[in-house]
């Protein structure tokens, strides 16, 4: 990890916050479907980022998320939740010898890894954040049906992201 | 005890996993149990400065319709007032000065941080210890309807658990016949312009358009219209029955609330702790 992944990350870091905190958080499809689009920001962590390293930085942005949310514990449960699904996945998937893309970006693994990938993390992330903040099960059909429509609507945003980022750098 | 330490450190990345998700766990449990203990929200002073600027904006974006709110209020005190000019004096009437007895003050205050889209909604407000406010005080929205308790309170601002809460139960009656109920929000409904009142006997004759007021237990002086009834016919298998009502306040449009002071707050709360409870 160069000064200049580092850099790129923290910037990162900001813009996603500050969008999800000011912009996507006044915004849902009649009350059923929120995008968590943040969680980007965990997904394309540079690979060689330790586990350690990886869970702190999971439970900071949870915990800054939470406390500009008023909902203490829940998105930070979740992020920790998404990076330990991440790093399952990426050592069952991508074989690291004969591998030097620097993150798990679309442009660098392709849509169809990327997409799984994505899918698999954000509904463990939007699991637990929505059966967190219901917190009982008596509501469980409404709540399943409001996580994976938040699924599908954070999924667009990212993989829109995503393209975005990925045209300007093969131009 | 080597082989133990490798195998830690083979498998890190399951045992760290298992020690942040704890954490968050019990973060999250703590949160629910004592609201008041935890500082990282947005009573906090970074969080609350970020909302308030950028509110300046947002407030900017909305005066039109703030202003024919505060138009349609202007006017009604004013008939009000004509109506009070314009008293038949030469009849002896009896004044009560209640001007030193007054139960409850309104104080009102500006929104900074607002949501209706979450499963548990908080209104932050630019009010805090400084103007007297205090934990569990009524908020009241400035044309009709009620709004919840406060929260969290910090020197220069507070935090409101609004209706839109799990935890959120407000003592309602029906205007025409005083039956008991209780407002609440969820439940299978989650749109913030709908709640349901429970615990109504059955016994009672309720319509679809009659009004909801509060009962005046609670908090809530008595007689501030909530809602109107949508929908009555919500079984519940005993003996209470369940409605539905549509709100008089928009919660997604909330820009001021009135914060109510009940003078004798204290005094009620010496003197049920005196009283044993048989509630």
């Amino acid at each position: 990890m160069n000064s200049k992944t580092i850099f790129i990350n923290i910037f990162r870091w900001f813009v996603l916050l500050f969008v999800q905190v000011f912009l996507l958080r006044n915004l849902s499809f009649y009350d059923l479907s929120t995008p968590f689009i943040y969680v980007l920001f965990i997904l394309v962590l540079p690979f060689g980022i330790p586990n350690l390293l990886l869970f702190i930085i999971a439970f900071g942005t949870g915990l800054t998320l939470d406390s500009f949310y008023d909902t203490l514990g829940v998105h930070t449960t979740a992020c920790v939740a998404l990076a330990f699904v991440r790093i399952l996945f990426i050592s069952v998937s991508v074989n690291r010898d004969a591998f030097d893309e620097p993150e798990p970006s679309l442009g660098n693994m392709g849509f169809k890894w990327f997409s799984i990938y994505a899918i698999l993390c954000i509904f463990v992330h939007h699991f637990v954040v929505f059966f967190l903040e219901a917190f009982k099960l008596s509501e469980f059909s409404y709540t399943l049906g409001r996580c994976v429509l938040s699924v599908i609507f954070t999924l667009f945003v990212v993989l829109l992201v995503e393209f975005i980022f990925h045209n300007r750098k093969s131009n | 005890m080597r082989n133990l330490w490798i195998f830690i450190s083979r498998y890190n990345a399951f045992f760290f996993f298992i020690i942040f998700f704890a954490v968050g766990i019990i973060l999250t449990l703590k949160n629910n149990v004592f609201q008041r203990s935890v500082t990282l929200n947005s009573t906090n002073e970074v969080v609350g400065s970020a909302y308030e600027r950028l509110n300046v904006l947002k407030r900017y974006l909305n005066l039109g319709q703030v202003n024919d709110s505060l138009a349609t209020e202007n006017a009604k005190l004013k008939t009000e007032l004509i109506s009070l000019k314009n008293i038949d004096s030469s009849k002896t009437i009896i004044v009560k000065d209640t001007v030193n007895q007054q139960q409850y003050t309104l104080l009102s205050a500006k929104v900074i941080k607002n949501s209706v889209t979450q499963r548990n909604n908080i209104i932050t407000i630019n009010r805090g210890s400084d103007d007297g406010i205090v934990k569990d005080m009524a908020v009241i929205s400035p044309n009709k309807g009620v709004v919840g308790f406060i929260l969290n309170v910090s020197p220069h601002l507070a935090t409101i658990r609004s209706l839109l809460h799990k935890e959120t139960l407000i003592s309602v009656n029906l205007k025409k016949n005083n039956a008991f109920g209780s407002l609440v929000w969820g439940d299978g409904n989650f749109d913030f312009r709908k709640a349901y009142v429970k615990e109504i006997p059955n016994h009672f004759k309720v319509n679809v358009g009659d009004t909801i007021v509060t009962s005046g237990a609670g908090g809530f002086p008595k007689g501030i219209e909530v809602g109107k009834i949508s929908k009555t016919k919500i079984s519940t298998g005993d003996s209470f029955m369940t409605l539905e009502i549509n709100l008089f306040n928009d919660f997604s449009t909330l820009q001021y609330v009135y914060i109510i002071k009940n003078r004798l707050a204290e005094e009620q709360k010496v003197l049920e702790i005196q009283t044993p409870n048989e509630q």
